[in-house]
C-alpha cells in the first residue's frame, strides 16, 4: 500500500511496489491527462510534479511518491488558469495535444527556477520534452510570455 | 495518402467530381437522424457532446441548429492538430453568417450516411470547402425565407449576419426562428450545387485567424485521445511482436514464467481471417503494467516469414537492381516526348542517384484500440485517420457484416499519415471477440516502432540532357520504393501509360512542373520492401523523398552550366505548355511556382555574401500532387562545423501559395510543423532494418528534432483568393533538400543521402 496526496487529495493505492506511478495516476486514480510516450523518461509526455519538482512519472514507481506530493497537470489551476496554461492558448500552442501536458508541467517547474528565462534556459530545461508536432516555436514563445505575466503579476 | 473516392473510376478529375457529389448526396440518401451517440466533440472535456431534444434546423447532413442558436457542424476528418473542425466549420458558418461563438464542432461515428471518412492528404479544407459552403449558404437563404413572414417582411428586404435576419429595425435570432418557424427545408444536391458562394470580399470569418475549439482541453489534462477510453470490465492488452510482419507463423508459447506476474489473466494466439497481423499473440492482464510485465516474461516460439534476415542494404540493393532494369516499373503519362533521342543528341548529360533511410512515424501516442460488442454492434474506440478502409478489415477478420461495426472517434495523438493503416485495430477486436469481454491493447513505444508502416527507404536516379547552348532538352527521373497504397489500400492505385497500375503517393512530385522538354517519371515498385514492412504513408508521403532528389538535382544541373540556382529554377518555370495550369485548382500553374521562388530568395538576402562555411540553398515544390498543387519554397541558411560535421540549421525561409487561407494562425501552424519534420528527417532522423525489423525502437537512438535545434523561420503565405489547397505536408517537401543544396554552398559536399550524419559530412570533406 503507498498513500500520496495528488492535486490536494490523500489517497492509497494498492499497487506493486515498483508500478511506475504513471499507471496508477492514469488508471487506478483516473487522472488520464497525464500521457505515455515512451516509457523510458526520455519524451516527457508523463510528466508531473513531486514534492514541486518535474518528474517523469513513467520511470518513477509508485513506492517511491510514498507519502509524497504530487501534481499533475489537471491539479495545476482549478480553473486552468495558471500563466503557462493562459499562454499556451493565448499562443495556439497545442497541434496533436499529447505532449502537452508534460510541456505544461515542464514549463511550471522551469518558471520556477528560472522566472525570466533565456533562449539557452529553455533550450537546456525543455530538451527533455519531444513534440512531434514540432510546436517548439510556440513553446519557446508562450513560456517567455508566461514569464512576462508572471513577472507584472509580481510587479503589481 | 490515397485519395477518398471510388476507386478505379477513370480519370483523377472525375473521381474528385464523383466524390464530391457523392458528399453532398448524402442527405439526400441517409435522411437526417440526429448525430448517433458515438461522436465526439474536442471542445468538451471528456468528449461527449450534450443531447438537446428541442425543435432542430437540418438543411443538409453537414449540420443543424437547435432553439438556442447553437450551430452544430458535423466533421468526417479526425482531429490530430491540425484544428480541422475548427477550420472546416468556418467555412460553413462564413455562407450561414453564424454567430462563431455559437458554432459547436461534433466528430461523427462510421455510420455510412457520412460518405468516405478518410483525414490525409492534405485534403481536408480543399475537398470540404464547396460543400461546406453550399451547406451554409442553403441555411442561410433558408433562415431568410422562414424569417420573413415571422417578420412580416418580404424575403429579399432581408440580410443575416452574425446568427441574426435582419429587415431595418426588425430582427430575430437564427435561434427563435428555428423554435417559432417550423424549418423543414431539405436541399437535393442538384439544388446544392447550383447555390452561389459569396464573393471573396464578403467573407467574414473565412481568412482570420479564431481560437482553435480543440484547444482549451489540451491545456488542462481533460482532452480524450484513444488511449484513455475505458470501459467497465475491459481487460489490458500487450502484444508479442513476432520476428517478421508478414508470414509468421506461432509455434509454441510459453507463459509459465508470466504466471508468477500479479494480474496476468492469460496469453492468446490470435487467429485472424483478414491476414491482417499474422503471428500475434495478445498477453492479457487486469492492468496494463502488468500486460508489459508478463509480455517480457512470455516467451513465443515462431516459425519466422521469408523477410527475416533482410537488411537496409538489402533494399536498397534490390531498389538499384530495379532501376538499372530499365524495362521494370510504370511510366508516368508526362506528356510524351522521346527521352532516348534527345539523351542520344545531347551536347552534355548529368546522372545523380539519390537514397533516403527508413523513417519512423514515432506518434507519440502509441497505436492502440478499445475493442468490445455491446447490444449487436462491434465498437472500436481509438484514433483513426481511414475509417473507410479499415471496416471491411475488421468485418473480415470478426466475422460479422460491416454495418455492425462501429468506430467511435476520438483524438489523435500524433497522426502523420500512421493511423492512416488501422491495423492495429485488428487484434483489438480479435482479442475482444475470443474473451467475450472489452480488451484495451496499448503497444509499448519499442512494440509501436516494430509495428509501424514506416515510410520505405527508396532510390532514385535522375538524368538531365543539355544541348550546347545549354538549354535542358530532356530529363528522366527513376524511383523505387516500397508502395504503401499497393500494399495496404491497392483498389487506389492510378493506371500508368501502359495501363499497369502504380502508386501515385509513392512517385507524386517527380511529375515536376519544370519545362524540361522530353520528361520521362518511371515508378518502382520495390516488393523486397513491401514484404518485408507495410510501407506507411508518412507526412508528405511521395514528395518527401521525390522532391529531395528533385531539388537536389535541379541544382547540380545548375552548378553543371554555372548557373545560379535560384536564376536556373526560374529559367525552367516558364508556366508554359504542359505546365501552364488550370482551373480550378492550379490556375497560373508554374508561373506561381516560380512566384514563390522569387520571394523566397528576396526575403531570405539571396546572393548576399556569407560567413565561411555557411551557406545558403533553395528548394521548391509543387506540395504533394499536380492537380492540387501548393506551391512552396525554402531557402535554408546552414552553417557547417568541419571537424565534427554539424549541421547547424540557423535559418529556413519559407514562402507557400496555398490559394485562400482559411485560418491564417492555424496555417502557420501546419507550415511550422511542417518545415520542422522536414528538418528532422534531413538531419536528425533515420534507422535501418536489420534482420527484417527495424534497429531503432526508442528514443535511446532515435533522435527527433528537440527544441534546441529549431531554427529560426521565416514564413509568409501568398496573398490569394484561389481554391484552398493543403497545408498540413507541403512545407515538409522542401526543407530537407534547401538544407542539402545549403551544405553544397556551405562547404562543397554534395549529400545525397537522408539522412545527412555528421559522420557523412566529415567523410566527405576529408575526402576532398
Amino acid at each position: 500500500m503507498t498513500s500520496f496526496t495528488i492535486n490536494g487529495r490523500i489517497v492509497t493505492v494498492d499497487a506493486e511496489a515498483d508500478t511506475p506511478l504513471l499507471w496508477v495516476i492514469r488508471d487506478e486514480i483516473g487522472l488520464t491527462g497525464t500521457k505515455f510516450g515512451c516509457g523510458i523518461g526520455l519524451c516527457g509526455a508523463c510528466t508531473v510534479h513531486v514534492g514541486g519538482r518535474a518528474t517523469r512519472s513513467c520511470i518513477t514507481s509508485v513506492s517511491a511518491v510514498d507519502n509524497a506530493v504530487v501534481t499533475t497537470i489537471e491539479g495545476l489551476d482549478p480553473a486552468g488558469a495558471h500563466p503557462v496554461q493562459m499562454a499556451w492558448r493565448s499562443l495556439q500552442v497545442p497541434q496533436c495535444g499529447y505532449c502537452q501536458s508534460g510541456q505544461i508541467m515542464q514549463a511550471v517547474a522551469l518558471l520556477k527556477d528560472f522566472p525570466s528565462p533565456t533562449d539557452q534556459d529553455i533550450d537546456a530545461v525543455m530538451a527533455g520534452n519531444l513534440c512531434r508536432c514540432m510546436t517548439y516555436v510556440r513553446i519557446r514563445a508562450a513560456i517567455k510570455q508566461a514569464a512576462a505575466m508572471g513577472s507584472r503579476a509580481k510587479d503589481g | 495518402m490515397a485519395r477518398p473516392m471510388s476507386p478505379r473510376k477513370g480519370s483523377r478529375i472525375v473521381s474528385r467530381r464523383a466524390f464530391v457529389v457523392g458528399m453532398a448526396g448524402a442527405c439526400a440518401a441517409f435522411g437526417f437522424t440526429r448525430t448517433a451517440g458515438a461522436a465526439m466533440d474536442p471542445a468538451i472535456a471528456g468528449g461527449i457532446p450534450p443531447v438537446d431534444d428541442g425543435p432542430l434546423f437540418e438543411p443538409t447532413v453537414w449540420f443543424a441548429i437547435d432553439g438556442d442558436g447553437i450551430v452544430t457542424v458535423n466533421i468526417i476528418r479526425a482531429e490530430m492538430g491540425q484544428h480541422v473542425g475548427t477550420a472546416l466549420a468556418r467555412i460553413l458558418a462564413d455562407e450561414l453568417e453564424a454567430d462563431w461563438d455559437h458554432v459547436r464542432i461534433t466528430h461523427v461515428d462510421t455510420d455510412p450516411k457520412w460518405g468516405a471518412m478518410v483525414t490525409g492528404g492534405s485534403w481536408s479544407v480543399w475537398q470540404t470547402w464547396p460543400v461546406f459552403s453550399r451547406a451554409g449558404a442553403a441555411g442561410r437563404m433558408t433562415l431568410i425565407d422562414a424569417a420573413a413572414p415571422l417578420l412580416g417582411v418580404s424575403p429579399s428586404d432581408c440580410t443575416a449576419r452574425g446568427g441574426t435576419v435582419a429587415c431595418g429595425k426588425l430582427m430575430i435570432s437564427y435561434g427563435d426562428i428555428v423554435r417559432r418557424g417550423n424549418l423543414a427545408r431539405r436541399y437535393t444536391p442538384d439544388e446544392l450545387a447550383k447555390l452561389p458562394i459569396k464573393p471573396a470580399a464578403e467573407r467574414r470569418l473565412v481568412g482570420r485567424s479564431v481560437p482553435a475549439l480543440d484547444i482549451p482541453p489540451k491545456t488542462d489534462g481533460s482532452a480524450r485521445y484513444g488511449i484513455d477510453a475505458t470501459q467497465p470490465g475491459m481487460v489490458h492488452a500487450r502484444p508479442k511482436i513476432p520476428p517478421t510482419r508478414n508470414g509468421s507463423k506461432v509455434i509454441s508459447v510459453d507463459d509459465s514464467a508470466a504466471r508468477a506476474v500479479k494480474g496476468y489473466i492469460r496469453s492468446l494466439v490470435l487467429d485472424d481471417p483478414s491476414g491482417t497481423v499474422p503471428g500475434w499473440v495478445m498477453v492479457i492482464a487486469d492492468t496494463y503494467p502488468a500486460a508489459i510485465r508478463a509480455a517480457d516474461l512470455v516467451t513465443v516460439d515462431w516459425a519466422p516469414g521469408p523477410t527475416a534476415g533482410v537488411s537496409e542494404q538489402d533494399i536498397l540493393d534490390h531498389a538499384a537492381r530495379q532501376i538499372a532494369q530499365t524495362n521494370d516499373g510504370v511510366l508516368l503519362d508526362t506528356g510524351g516526348g522521346d527521352t532516348r533521342a534527345a539523351f542520344g543528341a545531347a551536347h552534355s548529360q548529368l546522372e545523380q542517384t539519390y537514397t533516403t533511410a527508413t523513417v519512423l512515424h514515432f506518434q507519440l501516442e502509441p497505436v492502440n484500440a478499445l475493442a468490445f460488442e455491446k447490444d449487436g454492434v462491434f465498437e472500436i474506440h481509438t484514433g483513426n485517420q481511414w475509417q473507410s478502409l479499415i471496416l471491411p478489415t475488421l468485418a473480415k477478420a470478426l466475422d460479422r457484416p460491416v454495418t455492425s461495426i462501429v468506430m467511435r472517434t476520438y483524438l489523435i495523438g500524433g497522426g502523420f499519415g500512421r493511423r492512416l493503416n488501422g491495423d492495429y485495430t485488428v487484434p483489438a477486436s480479435l482479442a475482444a471477440k475470443m474473451l467475450g469481454r472489452p480488451v484495451k491493447l496499448v503497444l509499448t513505444r519499442a512494440d509501436d516502432a516494430r509495428f509501424d508502416s514506416v515510410r520505405s527507404p527508396s532510390v532514385q536516379t535522375l538524368r538531365m540532357a543539355f544541348d550546347a547552348d545549354g538549354q535542358v532538352t530532356a530529363m528522366e527521373h527513376d524511383a523505387a520504393a516500397g508502395w504503401p497504397t499497393q500494399v495496404v489500400a491497392p483498389a487506389f492505385m492510378l493506371k500508368g501509360q501502359s495501363g499497369a497500375p502504380y502508386d501515385p503517393f509513392a512517385i507524386s512530385g517527380a511529375d515536376n512542373w519544370y519545362s524540361v522538354g522530353a520528361q520521362k517519371v518511371r515508378a518502382i515498385s520495390n516488393d523486397l520492401a513491401n514484404a518485408t514492412f507495410r510501407p506507411g504513408w508518412l507526412r508528405s508521403v511521395g514528395p518527401g523523398w521525390t522532391n529531395w532528389a528533385l531539388e537536389s538535382f535541379i541544382d547540380e544541373a545548375a552548378h553543371h552550366l554555372t548557373a545560379d540556382p535560384v536564376a536556373f529554377r526560374l529559367k525552367l518555370l516558364t508556366g508554359t505548355g504542359r505546365n501552364a495550369g488550370s482551373a480550378p485548382n492550379a490556375v497560373g500553374g508554374a508561373a506561381r511556382q516560380a512566384g514563390v521562388v522569387r520571394a523566397a530568395a528576396a526575403r531570405a538576402g539571396w546572393g548576399g555574401a556569407m560567413p565561411a562555411d555557411s551557406g545558403l540553398g533553395i528548394a521548391t515544390s509543387f506540395g504533394q500532387e499536380r492537380d492540387m498543387p501548393t506551391w512552396v519554397a525554402c531557402v535554408a541558411r546552414v552553417r557547417v562545423d568541419r571537424p565534427t560535421g554539424t549541421v547547424t540549421v540557423e535559418k529556413l525561409t519559407i514562402v507557400v501559395d496555398a490559394g485562400t487561407i482559411v485560418d491564417p494562425d492555424s496555417a502557420r501552424a501546419q507550415t511550422e510543423g511542417g518545415a520542422l519534420w522536414g528538418l528532422s528527417m534531413a538531419l536528425h532522423e533515420g534507422t535501418a532494418f536489420h534482420n527484417g525489423q527495424v534497429r531503432d525502437t526508442n528514443l535511446d537512438s532515435y533522435t527527433p528534432l528537440r527544441i534546441g535545434d529549431v531554427p529560426a523561420l521565416d514564413i509568409s503565405f501568398v496573398d490569394s483568393t484561389e481554391v484552398p489547397v493543403g497545408l498540413g505536408e507541403p512545407a515538409t517537401t522542401v526543407v530537407g533538400p534547401a538544407i542539402g543544396n545549403a551544405i553544397f554552398a556551405a562547404v562543397g559536399f554534395r549529400p545525397r543521402h537522408l539522412p545527412i550524419t555528421p559522420a557523412a559530412v566529415v567523410a566527405a570533406l576529408s575526402a576532398n
